[in-house]
């Protein structure tokens, strides 16, 4: 089951009304524009709660997306380069969100440093196919990976705080 | 060494015996395996032992030390790209298999069109179809997107799989537009009277055993050569529970409201070819039919839902046979209430919208 901080956060998600994928042409135009406020209404919400955790941004065509995510530990901002594709099979079936960096540290990932999403998420994303996007599956898969993994694995002492933050992602 | 030679004669025997008609067919045939982990390797290394004519191979994966619980790879090509080293494999132990191979994922626009081009026209002789196509991915995005190419293409093909907890495994031979395609219903899943909701999955995503790997791979080859040289039945769905050593069998037609338009197009044709058939009398297939239940199937919730979650899903269930079910369901289409407001309709273009985006 999704936890209430995470279906709160959830239902201010604005839902995409476009059913198209990237090989739809012009109604793939529409749907990225639909992906684009989505993200836009997530961030702002998240800065807003005081939550903001990630920014992403994509290639001309919509297909290949890549940003930064961050995560507050004990005071500590630990951030990791995100990056997926937006399959042929978009959106009836969710992006694979990667965090190249962390490959082979865990084993909640799959090759590439993809990673392993719980057991709620196909059947939340199958029962809301073309109205989530990509806003979502950042809420729904990589958010909640975040907050259980991270701490785990600074914990371990895989993960350690790089005194040098990156630029530019101040909040 | 002559081809004979190399596809032996015990499988020659097959035909003196009566089983095959003519086993020499299987060097006309093109079988493309998508996913060489460790379903796919054994099930091209067995399509290269029983003689086949030519493989497609599809990955984008390397051979990793950490996957030595497998078969087929061997510590030393950890590294190589896994097409690359199934090939050279695959070529030593028979060296008449013509291979075509790709290391590259099928599911980005970047690569899936090539892949469709390939499936229809990379048989033996170029620019022919592949005979079969056979699903060997892990993951449900690949099978999705073979499903499309395959349905726009009208091309059969075979979807494989292991469960996560290893303990079960399926093959299911899918027709386009005569048997249920990929997409026509969510994923079915082998019961294994374990209790799902309490497995276990702490620090890992999945586990594997090659025991469970090499019984569906060798169920996927053997389907195979019927399918191909024609003896015995081909199974639609073929489960294997090997906890209670079960193995439940079903078929499923197609659904007319499938998501996937080729998929309803398909249908159409078929049943268009099926009408221009001469009747032949009382061959009624055995099939069941999608039967749509008053009562709610008993559902078996893969995960830990809430009541109103688990009422929402209430979507079409088929009736399934003992031992099997749906990993989840999906609602109807019209019962679906949403808490979240829909996007509202914009006159910025998208790259102001990037601009936008890139600005907070
Ligand atoms: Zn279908």
């Amino acid at each position: 089951m999704v936890d209430e901080a995470t279906k709160r956060t959830l239902a201010k998600i604005p839902l995409l009304k476009t059913k198209a994928g990237p090989r739809d042409g012009e109604l793939w135009v529409q749907r990225l524009k639909e992906e684009y406020m989505s993200l836009i209404k997530y961030v702002q919400n998240n800065k807003e709660s005081d939550n903001d955790w990630f920014r992403l941004e994509s290639n001309k065509e919509g297909t290949r997306w890549f940003g930064r995510c961050w995560y507050i530990h004990e005071l500590l901002r630990y951030e990791f380069d995100v990056e997926f594709d937006i399959p042929v099979t978009y959106p009836t079936t969710a992006p694979e969100i990667a965090l190249p960096e962390l490959d082979g540290k865990t084993a909640k990932m799959y090759r590439g440093g993809k990673i392993c999403l719980t057991d709620h998420f196909k059947p939340l994303w199958a029962r809301n196919v073309s109205k989530f996007g990509i806003a979502h599956a950042m809420a729904l898969g990589l958010g909640p990976w975040l907050a259980v993994e991270i701490p785990d694995l600074i914990s371990k002492g895989v993960v350690t705080h790089k005194e040098k933050q990156a630029e530019g992602a101040d909040n | 060494m002559s081809s004979a030679s190399n596809v032996g004669f015990r499988l020659m025997a097959l035909k003196r015996m009566g089983i095959v008609d003519n086993y020499e067919k299987i060097r006309e045939y093109t079988v493309a395996v998508v996913g060489v982990g460790g379903v796919g390797s054994v099930t091209a290394e067995m399509l290269t032992r029983c003689g086949i004519g030519k493989l497609l191979l599809f990955d984008y994966d390397k051979v990793e030390l950490a996957n030595m619980n497998r078969l087929f790879y061997q510590p030393h090509q950890s590294g190589m790209s896994k097409v690359e080293a199934a090939e050279k494999t695959l070529k030593e132990i028979n060296p008449d298999v013509e291979f075509e191979v790709y290391n590259y994922n099928i599911t980005t626009m970047e690569n899936f069109d090539h892949f469709m081009d390939r499936i229809k026209n990379g048989g033996m002789k170029e620019n022919t179809p592949v005979e079969l196509v056979l699903s060997c991915v892990d993951n449900f995005e690949a099978r999705m997107a073979i499903n499309t190419a395959c349905n726009e293409i009208g091309q059969s093909w075979f979807e494989s799989g292991v469960s996560e907890n290893a303990v079960s495994g399926h093959i299911q031979f899918i027709i386009p537009g005569e048997t249920s395609c990929f997409a026509c219903a969510p994923p079915l899943v082998v019961a294994t009277k374990t209790d799902e909701r309490t497995l276990k999955r702490e620090g890992v995503c999945a586990a594997s055993l090659p025991t469970t790997m090499a019984v569906v791979a060798g169920f996927l080859v053997q389907n195979t050569l019927k399918y191909l040289l024609k003896f015995g039945e081909v199974s639609y769905y073929l489960g294997y529970n090997a906890l209670q050593d079960f193995f439940p069998k079903y078929a499923m037609k197609p659904n007319p409201q499938c998501e996937d338009r080729f998929c309803c197009k398909q249908q159409i044709s078929f049943k268009e070819r099926e009408a221009l058939k001469p009747k032949v009398e009382a061959v009624e297939e055995k099939e069941e039919e999608v039967v749509h239940d008053d009562n709610p199937f008993e559902i078996e919730l893969v995960s830990e839902m809430t009541e109103e979650e688990s009422k929402a899903a209430e979507g079409e269930t088929p009736e399934l046979t003992e031992g099997l079910r749906l990993a989840y369901t999906t609602p109807s289409q019209n019962t679906q209430e949403d808490a979240s407001a829909s996007i509202e309709n914009t006159e910025k273009s998208i790259e102001e919208l990037m601009k936008e985006m890139k600005g907070l």
